[in-house]
């Protein structure tokens, strides 16, 4: 058959012309805009607010303003923190901001998740862009915008936001935000961060920014269908009223300034506030060494099964610029929901400058403005709109890990230090998430704030403190369990109480976290999930010669009414995993130990689900450690005398604990030599050790070595170019296992003549 | 003029060396990699991470898994002072973790001058008292 050749008619300048307006006319959909979504600097300077700086530029004007409208953002957030009804604002998990008129932040909350914050910006630029000038949307005075789909920019959709514009005299100066981790969504699973979810369209209520209130009231029919989409319809309800009366408070603050300074004073104060901050970052960055430091994170699961998850980061100084590259991270999953939009990545990142390297700076999407971070599209920390991501804390956090560990290595040298060098933080949400029908016939679905105990990482100077505080959130709350034990079917038999030996050594130790054990007592219909990694490989890493945490199992007793036991049998009780997993003294119980990415569960009464919160990292050599501070530990129940003795290598009477300084010393000394006598130097070492792939025994995603380009899908034959997107499915666990149950039957000659 | 750029590790802008904070050792180029000039010890991460729930019972017990994660430790060769941990994957090659940009190291500083060098140091001196 001969080819033929058919080619239409070219269009004319006219046809072109009219095909153009008729596609600019006609959008199908407004889903993210990728020039919002992918830039997180601020905006241009705009001719009104070069208006405004020409009139009002005075520092102590600037200084005094900033102060009031500080003042007015923790009011709203003390105003959510009190009257909030998620648990998460409760414990501060929450935030409020202004924001420029152009939609940056300029100004959040002291307390709370800035990571929010640092993130609204996008939501807010949307509303800008497509429902400013829209005759069916607009923007007026008394309206209020609701919004939770990260993909827009967010974390995850647990967390929503109430936005308001402020007008005054009829012109926009600025917009107002709160934020608050609500829980429940509507998703697959309860308690809004599914892990379950293979799609976006399991994970519940997908909010792209939209108009919930008109006037200063909610829209009922709105609102309704917002309930009706949820497990917590209550809540729901409450929550934005209580977000919108916090960004009504912060309103009338601002509006005092407008009447006391006018609107080029707020409008100048926000631009110069953000002008400001971004210039003393660059010149901060300008004091670190000119290097490039190399990281990675490990996460060990996908929350549904144990896998190698690299999370790549190389992050290099010249100059005044700093370039996070996170080239080489593993290819985003196509249906597991640990992947982040980069945005989210971002904002975590920020925090690590705005919270652990330079608080002094107000607090603000400024800090982290000139910053610049590379990524590989549709990878795990960019990934893209049809990917799941409702569990993409795994990658923000372990993202963070990575950037503070970079980062610590850049500030030793620098004579200005706003902080003291820091090993990392721990960065997983150890805690029970959970859901079901409470004693008071309430649906819920929510988690423990016991995600905000991380341990935190020792620093150049100091033991990391215990328990500490998240890292998405230095100044939230770990909360009262009492009060929450009034509201759920469950308790915290065992609560605060320190893991013994699950340690991070170092010169400095890292601060230890506490063990959780619950069991539902009042409701045939409630139970627990927990999403955290770290049960295999730790999510972190040491500094300057100090280890890292250990890994963190959760652990189950089924068969057994602890309730019972405790009312006929007390003394059978123990108050550690430890004793209770190894003495095992509740006969008839069955005793199982699993990774920490537990599908929601249905418990029955009295049964035991077991966690520890996790260690922050230690810093320097161990054998360096003050022994007293080794006895302390002891004493204090952190460390077995055993396992002191063996590591640390400090000698002490076991009865009286009292020191033998010469023979640590000897002791130590000896172990030094021990040291060198084991290990080899470094080019012999990796002769032996160095692979060119990933070992065959497991599945490992992300680059292997230098050679960032060429990433690892789950098998050392199985890649993709760093550049080149291709999807990458997980088999269910379930038929993981069915397959390899199947295979065992039929070597054996057992599955019958079953037809195929 | 020399440079503390981790509690162990220092670069002498003279001779263009890391060296040992602890026993002055000369480790390696500075404009190399530190841990060419380090030893290595391939650890066994349940050593320091020792297992809290019994190994013969439970597949999770605290400890990393050996056969997913080892710790590898790199100390100075001269004095034993364990200068940088790596957890790493079995086979991964060992991360050349600081990058040095050494002229621009050495500008830096002449700018600065000496008076501007951090004061902390690797000097511990124990506690001899039982006091708390």
């Amino acid at each position: 058959m001969n080819e033929m050749t058919i080619r239409g008619k070219l269009p004319s300048a006219e046809e072109i012309t009219l095909i153009k307006k008729f596609l600019d006319d006609t959008t199908l959909f407004l889903g993210p805009d990728p020039e919002i979504m992918q830039n997180h600097d601020i905006m241009p300077r705009t001719a009104i607010e070069d208006a405004a700086i020409a009139q009002v530029s005075d520092a102590h004007t600037v200084a005094k303003i900033r102060d009031r409208i500080q003042a007015g953002c923790d009011e709203g957030y003390e105003m959510v923190e009190q009257m909030g009804a998620a648990p998460g604002a409760k414990w501060g998990d929450v935030i409020t901001g202004v924001y420029s008129a152009s939609g940056d932040l300029a100004i959040a909350s002291a307390g709370g998740v800035l990571i929010f914050s640092a993130l609204v910006h996008h939501p807010i630029k949307f509303i800008i862009k497509n429902w400013m000038n829209d005759p069916t949307v607009g923007v007026k005075e008394g309206d209020g915008f609701i919004h939770n789909d990260s993909r827009y920019g967010n974390v995850h959709n647990t967390d929503q936001s109430m936005i308001i514009p402020i007008f005054h005299k009829g012109k926009l100066v600025c917009w107002v935000a709160s934020t608050v981790h609500e829980g429940e969504n509507g998703a697959i699973e309860p308690g809004g961060m599914p892990s379950m979810a293979e799609s976006p369209s399991d994970e519940g209520l997908k909010m792209s920014p939209f108009k919930v209130v008109e006037n200063y009231q909610i829209k009922r029919d709105i609102l309704t269908f917002l309930q009706n989409s949820v497990r917590e319809p209550k809540l729901q309800y409450e929550d934005m009223k209580v977000k919108l009366f916090a960004c009504l408070r912060i309103k009338q603050r601002i509006e005092e300034t407008l009447n006391s300074d006018g609107p080029e004073a707020l409008m100048a104060t926000l631009r110069l506030t953000m002008e400001n901050v971004r210039a003393e970052v660059k010149r901060r960055i300008s004091e670190w060494p000119d290097m490039t430091v190399r990281t990675y994170i490990i996460q060990d699961s996908t929350l549904r099964e144990n896998c190698v998850v690299k999370i790549n980061c190389k992050l290099t100084k010249t100059g005044d610029r700093l370039i996070f590259d996170f080239r080489g991270s593993s290819p985003e999953f196509t249906n597991r929901a640990t992947n982040t939009i980069v945005a989210g990545l971002k904002g975590m990142l920020a925090q690590v400058f705005l919270c652990y390297v330079w608080p002094d700076l107000p607090r603000g999407q400024a800090a982290f403005a000139p910053i610049e971070v590379i990524t590989d599209p549709h990878s795990i920390v960019n990934c893209s709109y049809d990917a799941p991501n409702s569990q993409s804390l795994m990658s923000i956090f372990t993202g963070f890990t990575a950037g503070q560990h970079a980062v610590a290595k850049f500030l030793y040298s620098c004579p200005e230090k706003f902080t003291k060098v820091h090993a990392p933080t721990f960065n997983m949400i150890n805690t029970f998430i959970w859901g079901g029908v409470s004693q008071h016939g309430e649906t819920l679905g929510n988690l423990c704030a016991d995600l905000n105990g991380m341990g935190a990482g020792a620093t150049a100077n100091r033991d990391g403190e215990h328990a500490l505080a998240p890292i998405f959130a230095t100044m939230a709350d770990i909360g009262e369990q009492e009060l929450n034990e009034e509201e759920v079917p469950f308790l915290q038999l065992v609560s605060k109480k320190m893991t013994r030996d699950a340690i991070a050594p170092g010169k400095y130790r890292g601060g230890q976290g506490y063990t959780m054990m619950v069991a539902t007592k009042d409701s045939e219909q409630w139970g627990f999930m927990t999403t955290a990694q770290g049960a295999k490989i730790p999510p972190i890493q040491g500094l300057f010669g100090g280890y890292a945490c250990g890994t963190y199992p959760l652990s189950k007793v089924k068969n057994v009414d602890v309730y019972d036991v405790l009312m006929n049998q007390p003394e059978k009780f123990r108050h550690s995993i430890e004793e209770i997993m190894n003495e095992q003294p509740f006969e008839e119980a069955s005793y199982s130990t699993h990774h920490m990415g537990m599908g929601f569960e249905i418990s029955k009464r009295g049964e035991l689900f077991m966690i520890s919160q996790g260690a922050g990292a230690g810093y320097g050599d161990l054998l360096e450690r003050d022994p007293v501070s080794v006895i302390k530990d002891i004493e204090e129940g952190l460390m077995s005398p055993e396992v002191a003795a063996r590591l640390y290598k400090v000698v002490f009477d076991p009865k009286t604990l009292a020191i033998d300084f010469d023979a640590t010393e000897a002791a130590r000394a000896a172990e030094r030599q021990a040291r060198i006598a084991r290990s080899v130097p470094y080019a012999e070492f990796i002769k032996g050790w160095n692979q060119p792939k990933p070992p065959a025994h497991l599945q490992y995603f992300g680059c292997w070595g230098d050679d960032v380009g060429t990433l690892y899908m789950g098998s050392a034959d199985v890649t993709r170019r760093g550049d080149q997107p291709r999807p990458n499915y997980m088999m269910h666990p379930k038929d993981v296992r069915i397959a390899e149950l199947e295979a065992r039957l039929e070597a054996v000659g057992a599955m019958g003549n079953e037809k195929k | 003029m020399k440079i503390p750029m981790t509690e162990y590790l220092r670069i002498d802008l003279e001779t263009e060396k890391w060296e040992c904070r602890v026993c002055d050792h000369e480790i390696a180029p500075a404009e190399g990699n530190y841990k060419e000039g380090l030893l290595v010890h391939n650890r066994d991460p349940r050593e320091i991470h020792p297992p809290i729930l019994d190994p013969e019972r439970y597949r999770f017990t605290f400890s990393p898994d050996p056969e997913w994660v080892r710790i590898l430790e790199f100390c100075c060769p001269k004095c034993g002072t364990q200068v940088e941990t790596e957890y790493a994957i079995p086979g991964h090659p060992p991360l050349w973790d600081m990058q040095v940009d050494l002229p621009a190291l050495k500008a830096q500083w002449a700018a600065r001058g000496t008076e501007a060098l951090p004061d902390a140091g690797p000097a511990v001196i124990p506690g001899r008292g039982h006091s708390h």
